[in-house]
């Protein structure tokens, strides 16, 4: 039962990207080519309310729920790791339209072919699992 | 009812996704969706044969939890909350490009035939597009350690400089997508 309060916050992050509209291929290429504010404004949004809550949390140590402990982690540093690999998220990104949310979302919104990115993304992370010793991270 | 079955303005939605990562973290957890890519293969072929997959994804149930639920959020929105005339009023000089690229303006569509339809996606060319993205997509999250939720949304509210690298590197990689890959697929 545990389980259920997530998949209530995975149903609102659904109906919230869908309806921003942040799942749309259109909305992916309009924001890389500058043509549109829309995209920005929900990323600097969230990043601004995601900053001012997490100051907060901190600071007043606000307990997590029913005992749950807060697990705010620094993450570790690299160059490499984070520029390669962001960039090349980046270019498929920008190609196909959707990051791994969306991907998800898609499927509920009934764009089938989206199954076929969905394919391509669990090969590539298994790719990744076996040369994950040979890359530079 | 106008303004559920529109496009949801962008201060209400970021406001929304901003609370949904906080939400999370009050739970004891992170808001992380491409950790489910490695879950997924955890759990189904990958466990035993490679480290990385080597780990008990059971813990992991709760965000495989978010995953389910986004899907079934994505067919609500689009089934029940969604105006199909009111949506996607997209910039018309970003029209004015898709035209010359042969890419279908939206009308109501949210993702163009060009690519997504069955009838491109199943041809030749069209899927290997889009496996080709996915394949990206799948290598570059795990390696970056994160995608947009990942790092966009918990790590710069974090204030984290990897994760300023990384939505660097996202930026980087999609600016080259969107004005030379795609003009180099599309075009004629």
């Amino acid at each position: 039962m545990k389980l259920i309060k997530f998949f209530i916050v995975g149903i609102v992050f659904g109906i919230v990207l869908t309806k921003a509209e942040a799942v749309s291929w259109y909305r992916i290429y309009e924001m890389f080519m500058f043509q549109s504010f829309h995209m920005y404004g929900i990323i600097g949004t969230a990043v601004f309310v995601g900053v001012t809550g997490i100051y907060l949390i901190k600071k007043k140590e606000i307990q997590g729920f029913k005992g749950a402990e807060i697990d705010i982690q620094d993450k570790d540093f690299s160059f490499s790791r984070y520029s390669i690999g962001g960039t090349m998220f980046g270019l498929g990104w920008g190609l196909v339209g959707s990051c791994p949310g969306p991907i998800f979302i898609l499927i509920g919104n009934g764009v089938l072919s989206i199954c076929i990115v969905l394919l391509g993304a669990l090969f590539g992370t298994y790719i990744y699992g076996t040369l994950k010793n040979k890359l530079p991270h | 009812m106008e303004v559920i079955h529109g496009t949801w303005h962008w201060a209400v939605s970021g406001f929304l996704i901003g609370l949904i990562m906080l939400v999370l973290t009050y739970f004891g957890k992170t808001f992380g969706m491409s950790s489910n890519l490695r879950n997924i293969c955890s759990m189904t072929f990958a466990k035993k044969k490679i480290e990385y997959f080597d780990f008990d994804w059971k813990a992991q149930k709760w965000n495989l939890s978010i995953a389910l639920g986004a899907v079934v959020g994505g067919f609500i929105a689009s089934y029940f909350l969604m105006d199909s005339t009111d949506i996607l009023q997209i910039n018309p000089k970003t029209i004015e490009n898709l035209k010359a690229l042969n890419i279908d303006e939206p009308n109501g569509k949210i993702g163009p035939d060009a690519l997504f339809s069955l009838e491109n996606a199943f041809s030749v060319k069209g899927f290997f597009i889009l496996l080709v993205g996915g394949f990206l997509i799948g290598f570059g999250t795990p390696y970056a350690g994160g995608c947009t939720s990942g790092h966009a949304i918990s790590g710069l509210s974090n204030l984290q400089i990897p994760s300023l690298i990384a939505v660097i590197g996202f930026f980087v990689g999609g600016l080259i997508s969107a004005h030379f890959l795609i003009p180099l697929i599309f075009g004629s």
